[in-house]
């Protein structure tokens, strides 16, 4: 033995020399599960969802006509479905602004300014909500934006009864109630996205170095022009990643406008009682095609506009 | 000449740590000037102090004679070449340095052009449509140059801005910098941790020690009449006698500051010792060298005791550094040499009590 290497303690140690001399086979193992799960589950999944889409429905049999057409997809502009989707992206991109002004200066605070403690005062506090079930704030919500909740309470409290009811009275976002309206669903889908939205927020901003900032100001910016020209870019893949979040979250979410808000329709309502009871499987892929198309013509839009120069 | 930058009594101070303690300091107009110090010394602390990133304590900064109290860095008229260079990542090279003139107000076009005439003035003319990430160290460090330059600020702070590049580099930009500040005329501060840069670059130097100014003056003065141990140590590694020993070798009996380069290897000298290590430098060879037994023939002892008996040296003051030039023999390690050297070489500090 000349004592230049140890022996081998055990297949342990045989196994690391054989990954150390071939580490593309390391790569392969830790990579094949989830490739499999991402190529035979979601991509199969998608795949399939896309061919159902461009089949139709017989009318007179209910049954589906495994034949390509585009017919399908021209029942999404009957003014009825265009509505839901109209609708839909429009409390999406209600929601996702509100919550990039809502999250913007709570994510700046954690990433400049909280160190030790408050630092995990503010993971617990965006996380805590996380936490607990879906369900139960909706419905939480739903109490508390009812006519008989804190809110309308609160407002006749201080004398401002007339104040909430001016603005239920704006026609299309009003209601009967906050929780009949679709100011209602608007503010429980941001309270319910807003932590996707602030924590990659906090992520970019975390990245901007401070030494930045203070060359703005070195070189004469003031504070908002810092904002304008330095900061908001650089914080731009976390305000498109977390917008991402909210986005299609909102798209595709089902329950909350069913708990809070009118009884229109939104897309996800639309899949749900489609692929339900009334069996359209075409229709319902063909609505559930449409957010992934919102998304890739949303993100192409953000790559040209230069959100993503500064990964 | 007129102060550019004045430091009465300014003070930083966070919680109990004393970044900066009580600095008196004037830096004159158009000079060249160097904060040298170990980390930690507070010499950055003062750069930011002047940019207005810090805010004194106690005391006053004034750039040229006003009050910088209540005046916001963007408001002041000095520009900094950060450590890191600090180049916005989203923008181009033209972008970067045109920052400040759009910062200000000037248009597109008049930018642009300013922008490209600073990019030449830092050997980068076509560079300008690139990204920060497109560059290199040493491109990056010239474009944040340009950048600071652009708003033809009357003081220039750079903080360690060749830190982060490789030796020969920092070498060429070491001149070009020095060319640069002749040219333009402006007054530049200069942090650095390397005594070399300092020494080199300079008119003046503060060298700095635990937040406070050690001392002032030219290079020559700093290198050749150190103040205080520390200056003597730090700047150039010299050899710092404790006042017997300076005694025994026929100085008074106060700190004393001897340069390895003065020292001699005599067959008999001021003092006697061991060669207990060599380190190779290519322009000479650095020796550590134990003094051992004064020699009993040194006729300089003031301090009355018998010159026969041999006075052994304590722990800690009995490594002395000799610098032998290229070409002369190198004693061999555990050789017994003696030391010599000129009578003025030996430098009292007065700084030290």
């Amino acid at each position: 033995m000349s004592g230049a290497a140890h022996p081998a303690r055990g297949a342990g140690d045989r196994l690391t020399a054989v990954f150390w001399s071939r580490p593309k086979l390391l790569t392969l193992l830790l990579l094949l599960p989830p490739l499999l799960w991402l190529g035979v589950v979601y991509i199969g999944s998608l795949v399939a969802l896309l061919i159902q889409s461009f089949y139709s429905i017989d009318e007179f049999s209910g049954l589906v006509v495994p034949e390509f057409t585009l017919k399908t997809y021209g029942e999404l502009l009957i003014p009825s479905n265009a509505d839901v989707i109209l609708r839909t992206v429009a409390m999406a991109a209600a929601v996702t602004l509100a919550a990039v002004v809502v999250a913007f200066p709570v994510a700046f605070f954690a990433a400049r300014y909280a160190k030790g403690r408050w630092k995990a005062v503010f993971y617990l506090g965006i996380m805590l909500p996380l936490w607990s079930s879906y369900l139960v704030k909706v419905y939480a919500w739903k109490l508390i934006l009812a006519k008989e909740g804190i809110i309308t309470w609160a407002a006749e409290g201080i004398g401002a009864g007339n104040v909430l009811n001016a603005v239920l009275a704006i026609p299309v976002i009003g209601g009967n109630s906050l929780s009949t309206s679709y100011i209602g669903t608007f503010l429980v889908f941001l309270y319910v996205w807003l932590p996707y939205m602030i924590l990659p927020m906090q992520a970019a901003l975390e990245r901007v170095p401070t030494s930045m900032l203070e060359a703005s100001a070195d070189l004469g910016a003031g504070g908002w022009r810092t904002f304008r020209s330095v900061i908001l870019p650089l914080a731009a893949p976390g305000v498109i990643a977390g917008s991402i979040f909210t986005f299609s979250l909102t798209l595709g979410d089902y329950i909350i406008p069913q708990i809070v808000g009118s009884s229109r329709f939104f897309l996800g309502q639309a899949v749900y009682s489609l692929q339900g009871t009334a069996g359209n499987i075409p229709l319902a892929a063909a609505f559930a095609v449409v957010p992934i198309a919102i998304m890739l013509v949303y993100l192409t839009v953000a790559r040209k506009m230069g959100a993503f120069d500064a990964i | 000449m007129n102060a550019a930058v004045e430091f009465q009594s300014v003070s930083r101070h966070y919680g109990p740590v004393r970044a900066v303690d009580a600095v008196d300091l004037v830096i004159e107009e158009g000079s060249f000037f160097a904060m040298l110090g170990p980390s930690g010394s507070g010499k950055t602390t003062c750069l930011r102090l002047i940019s207005g990133f810090e805010k004194p304590t106690a005391g006053i900064v004034r750039i040229f004679g006003e009050d910088m109290g209540e005046v916001p860095p963007n408001r002041r008229h000095v520009n900094t070449v950060f450590q890191d260079y600090a180049l916005f990542p989203h923008m181009s090279v033209r972008d970067n340095v045109a920052y400040g003139l759009m910062v200000a107000g000037v248009g597109r076009q008049a930018r642009h052009a300013r922008a490209e005439e600073m990019l030449a003035l830092v050997k980068l003319d076509g560079f300008g449509d690139r990204k920060p990430a497109q560059l290199s160290g040493g491109q990056r460090q010239r474009v944040a140059l340009a950048r600071a330059l652009v708003n033809e600020p009357r003081v220039l702070l750079l903080d360690e801005p060749l830190g982060a590049l490789d030796l020969k580099l920092r070498e060429a930009m070491q001149d070009e910098l020095k060319s640069l500040q002749q040219r333009l005329g402006i007054t530049f501060v200069f942090v650095t941790h390397d005594q070399g840069e300092a020494l080199s670059m300079a008119d003046r130097v503060a060298v700095f020690n635990e937040g406070r100014v050690a001392q002032v003056g030219t290079p020559a003065e700093i290198y050749e009449r150190p103040a205080t141990r520390f200056v003597a140590d730090f700047v150039g590694s010299s050899n710092v006698l404790p006042p017997d020993l300076t005694a025994a070798v026929g100085g008074p009996r106060a700190w004393a500051s001897l340069r390895p380069e003065a020292i001699a290897i005599a067959p008999a000298g001021r003092l006697g010792g061991v060669v207990t290590g060599a380190r190779y430098l290519g322009a000479g060879t650095r020796l550590s060298v134990r003094a051992g037994a004064l020699p009993a023939s040194n006729g300089h002892r003031t301090d009355g005791g018998p010159t026969d008996a041999p006075r052994y040296l304590e722990q800690g003051e009995s490594e002395i550094a000799v610098l032998v030039p290229a070409g002369v023999a190198v004693p061999e390690i555990g050789a017994e040499v003696g030391l010599d050297w000129e009578a003025a070489a030996l430098h009292v500090m007065e700084g030290e009590a």
